[in-house]
């Protein structure tokens, strides 16, 4: 019964409908319009949640498969479906929704229903992408996905919002057509758009190559890497703090899922071939941008320099996998792909919450600057309270779930390379470096000034927000194993796949040992 | 003489639906006569009716068999059934939308009806030619009216201006056409697709003449469709004519200009699909860039879509030079989505210029969504559906088109299209910007009639469930060109 029923079309169409519903009851009953967006933000929670309690965790295939043609003349079919990677990151969408609606709550007085219609049909559209077992479909989604953001950046943002969300759209744009070229390239390979079927195809390595860079322009710009990262934090500053806590917690991720459903198990040669420039460049993001967040002015502005430094985590732990094989070893290699995945998660949650905090302190005091603020917590001390607890998680304290995935990563790159485990745990410094120095300033000292003094404690919505983001932030820190397992045969599975080569002239594994070891 | 008796009246039925636009053009045009200057609402009334029952028209003699009349002259397929009625859904849009601004500005008169019901007309023998003599009559009762419907505005210097370079320019494409079309009948000795179809086939005619004959229609093609470089017509007759005008011209011509270009290069010369492919590549390229790139330095909106037209034009040919089925499948469903997207652009721009003031710049729409937020919407929807983005339709058919060429091998032209995409996304996202990002200039209510607001509401949703269910649209494309 729980396979049977259309759970996923079900939670990617509710908040959708939930957005129609909500532009429908118009602008004039304030109230009412939210009380509609947090009811469909509820539902979608709820109506997502038995796609954690019905997961199989024993088995990597997709579960909750829904297909239907769509369009059969090119082979387009409707067809979705989750494993152990996609159906984590659709909770975490459907969980931080909820939290974005709550924020937006007294703080949007301009045309609140059609942020809040933005911001559902926003969640419908990512659990698309996360779904979507159909390139063309994936692709609809994934395109779908700017038109609200653009809006809600645009019409709810800060001073410079028209630069930011031009800059985002083009930036994400560019990138995400040179993968639409290979897509279909890739279906007049196969036949059809299934991206299972595409995982199976034998390639030549010019081809994967090819493919490869294609993926990565679209990837790459959404992750963010470096240095295609630059408006990131354009968009983040300019932001509402809504649109920060989607972008940071979930749009990010949505790259990070593009490599390990597309690029590492489509084009797994050419992924083996350029593993080092990905490293690199995720080295790249870890200590460059993690420098860059330390001189930051802003704190919006710092908090996304340190999304993408943690982001570079990710990848690093996605790409290290390669490297590993070069040493004729797999041990590590789950581990470092379940590490970035589990930092996907955790991020989600951290940077949310930091961007929520953020978000507090605007509302009070209409000023992001490091410099205007001091002492907060004399007249802030709950606030305060969490600020220190989601930094240090941040910082990838032990306990905190920031920990877990960054530990998992470092582990897995000591088994490539002593030397990229090195670079890769400087971000422990810098990352404790930048969010520490933040709070120092922020949070403790003396009351800065007369605004300071005047600020009131957390109200009860963003206590509630906060409270259970932190509680959820712990509940991975502490007991990871609920959610690697549920990732770990898909994971394994994955492995094993990328570790097949797919050139055409047979089956060999992809890191021979010897041969690969000689220079 | 007995024999031909049922053969006439097979005949008449086939061309029904352009009896219908025929008996009303004429009986508007009489009946205009009768009315009196206050009481113009009759011409209205029976345009629409008369649009409406063609459409009937259209559903009720269509059918997969083809059916020829007028001892082959004429043709009534699946391609024709599926364009006619794209004309006229788009032509009923277009009288809907000029409605209010044409009463204002008083050139809501009968000749304004019969004119464009005669364009009409003109472009339904077109889509159902079947021999180069039906096309360049159809295509020459559409240029005529088109020239004297871009110098409607009979005080206008700038229509007028525009009217004038449309007529040299339009008659220079004709001349072309024509010029082609004697080459391919001395070569052939046949007007009918069919026989020059047939001559191509056969080793015995001189081939270069036949691709002298092929260069010359081609140019003629480029020019009604207003390819790079063939367009230089477009920007300023776009600007210069009045608003309603430029939403018909630049919405049912083009599919009319598909069906031209399909009866010429597929039916009658598909046989040196390689000669025209080339060429195409090169209008298609120079179209899609041009068009992308200059639209970005545009301040007037009508400008800014002419541009936008002829980059749109690119695709459309991308589609034909990929020389499969799927191809010409393609850009049909290219063409039909684009006038749909084009009238829709026009319909806002129409709906939202009040009476003494036109929108003609960019800055006009600022802060229309606070203005008028469903219009504000539709337009955003439109902007984004010619951009590419989804669940749009032109989506839809930018994919389509991308995949019959890259079937194709040609990967690299794909990858052009791309960047300039990119490229154009940039404009369309400026209109959005002002739309929803900027202030009003003028806190002048929109005033627009229910039956307005109803049509572009209809247009606006056609353009997103045509993105969300494409297959239907797609498979009659695809019925049209099935062997």
């Amino acid at each position: 019964m729980l396979f049977e029923f259309p759970w996923l079309s079900l939670v990617i169409w509710l908040p959708i409908v939930g957005g129609i519903a909500v532009i429908a009851s118009g602008e004039q009953n304030a109230e009412l319009t939210k009380r509609i967006a947090l009811t469909f933000a509820l539902l979608t929670f709820l109506v997502s949640l038995p796609l954690w309690f019905g997961f199989d965790a024993s088995t990597a295939a997709m579960q909750f498969v829904e297909r239907s043609p769509w369009l059969p003349a090119l082979g387009v079919d409707y067809y979705l479906g989750v494993d152990g990677i996609s159906m984590p990151l659709i909770l975490l969408t459907t969980f931080i929704s909820i939290f974005v609606i709550i924020a937006g709550w007294d703080v949007i007085s301009y045309k609140p229903s059609q942020y809040m219609a933005a911001f559902l049909i926003m969640e419908g559209i990512m659990v698309g992408v996360f779904s979507a077992l159909d390139a063309i479909l994936f692709y609809f989604f994934w395109e779908a996905m700017l038109i609200p953001m653009f809006i809600i950046i645009g019409v709810w943002g800060g001073p410079n919002r028209v630069y930011a969300t031009i800059k985002f759209f083009l930036y994400t744009f560019f990138g995400s057509v040179f993968m639409l070229v290979a897509l279909i390239y890739l279906y007049f390979q196969t036949g059809s758009f299934d991206i299972l079927g595409f995982h199976e195809v034998p390639l030549g390595l010019t081809a994967q190559i090819l493919i490869f860079i294609a993926f990565l322009l679209a990837f790459a710009v959404k992750v963010p890497m470096f240095p295609v990262h630059t408006w990131l934090p354009d968009a983040h500053v300019e932001a509402p703090t809504g649109g920060s806590v989607i972008l940071a917690a979930i749009m990010l991720k949505i790259g990070g899922y593009g490599f390990l459903r597309f690029s590492l198990p489509i084009a797994p040669d050419a992924s083996a071939e350029l593993d080092w420039l990905i490293i690199t460049l995720s080295l790249i993001a870890v200590i460059y941008i993690g420098l860059v967040a330390l001189v930051q002015q802003d704190m919006k502005k710092l908090i996304a320099y340190s999304s993408i430094a943690h982001m570079g985590f990710v990848t690093l732990g996605f790409f290290i996998v390669f490297a590993i094989f070069q040493r004729a070893e797999t041990a590590g290699a789950v581990m470092g792909i379940e590490g970035g995945m589990v930092q996907m998660i955790s991020h989600g949650f951290i940077s949310g919450a930091l961007f929520l905090c953020v978000g507090v302190l605007y509302d009070r005091m209409h000023t992001r600057e490091i410099s205007a603020y001091g002492g907060v917590i004399n007249r802030m001390p709950w606030f305060g309270a969490f600020v220190v607890f989601f930094a240090m998680a941040n910082a990838g304290l032990p306990g905190t779930s920031g920990f877990v995935g960054e530990f998992m990563v470092i582990l897995a790159a000591f088994r490539a390379d002593f030397w990229f485990a090195f670079l890769a745990a400087t971000t422990l410094v810098l990352a404790a470096a930048f969010t520490l120095w933040l709070v120092k300033r922020v949070i403790f000292g003396d009351t800065a000034n007369d605004n300071v003094a005047a600020l009131k404690d957390l109200n009860p919505r963003e206590t509630l927000n906060l409270s259970v983001l932190a509680a959820a932030t712990l509940a991975i820190g502490i007991w990871p194993k609920p959610l690697i397992d549920v990732m770990e045969p898909t994971i394994d599975n994955l492995v094993q796949q990328i570790q097949v080569s797919k050139l055409p002239d047979g089956a060999e594994l992809i890191a021979p040992p010897v041969a690969r070891l000689q220079p | 003489m007995t024999t031909l008796t049922p053969s006439i009246s097979a005949s008449l039925l086939a061309i029904l639906p352009e009896l219908v636009i025929l008996i009303t053009a004429c009986t508007v045009l009489i009946a205009d006569l009768y009315t009196r200057p206050d009481q113009k609402e009759s011409n209205h009334s029976l345009t629409i009716i008369g649009l409406v029952a063609a459409l009937l028209a259209v559903g009720f003699i269509g059918g997969s068999v083809p059916t020829a009349a007028f001892s082959e002259s004429f043709v009534r397929d699946p391609m024709s059934d599926l364009l006619k009625g794209a004309i006229l859904i788009v032509s009923l849009l277009t009288f809907v939308y000029a409605k209010d601004y044409m009463r204002d500005r008083d050139m809501w008169v009968g000749e304004y009806h019969v004119l464009l019901l005669f364009a009409v007309l003109g472009m339904l023998i077109m889509v159902s030619a079947n021999g180069f003599l039906t096309l360049y009559l159809g295509l020459e009762l559409l240029s005529l009216c088109l020239y004297a419907l871009v110098a409607f505005d009979r005080d206008s210097k700038a229509g007028a201006e525009a009217a004038m370079k449309y007529f040299v320019l339009g008659a220079l494409g004709s001349g072309m056409l024509l010029y082609g079309i004697s080459m391919l009948y001395g070569a052939s000795g046949g007007f009918a697709f069919a026989d020059v179809a047939a001559a191509v086939a056969s080793d015995e005619v001189n081939e270069q003449i036949l691709v002298f004959g092929l260069v010359f229609a081609l140019i003629g093609i480029a020019f009604k469709f207003g390819a790079v470089p063939f367009h230089m017509w477009m920007p300023d007759v776009y600007q210069g004519a009045p608003t309603p005008i430029v939403l018909f011209l630049s919405s049912a011509p083009k599919i009319a200009a598909f069906a031209m270009a399909a009866r010429i290069l597929i039916e009658a010369l598909g046989g040196l699909q390689t000669d025209w492919g080339e060429i195409l590549v090169i209008l298609s390229v120079l179209s899609l860039a041009l068009g992308n790139v200059v639209a970005i330095a545009q301040k007037n909106i009508k400008r800014m879509l002419a541009y936008s037209t002829i980059s749109h034009v690119g695709f459309i040919f991308l589609g034909l030079l990929a020389g499969s089925e799927q191809g010409y499948a393609s850009a049909m469903f290219y063409s039909v989505v684009y006038a749909l997207m084009s009238a829709g652009a026009f319909g806002v721009l129409l709906l939202i210029s009040n009476k003494g003031q036109d929108v003609q710049e960019l800055d006009d729409l600022k802060g229309l969504s606070d203005r008028d937020p469903w219009l504000g919407a539709m337009m955003a929807l439109i902007m984004f559906s010619m951009a590419g983005v989804p669940p749009m339709v032109g989506f839809v058919a930018k994919l389509l088109v991308l995949e019959a060429i890259i079937a194709q091998g040609m990967v690299w032209l794909a990858i052009v299209a791309v960047i300039f995409s990119i490229i154009g996304a940039f404009y369309y996202l400026r209109v959005i910007k002002l739309i929803y990002f900027d202030k009003p200039i003028t806190e002048v209510p929109v005033v627009t009639s229910a039956s307005a607001r109803v049509a572009i509401t209809f247009n606006g949703a056609a353009i997103l469930l045509l993105g969300m269910y494409p297959a239907a649209l797609f498979s009659l494309c695809q019925q049209a060109f099935a062997v």
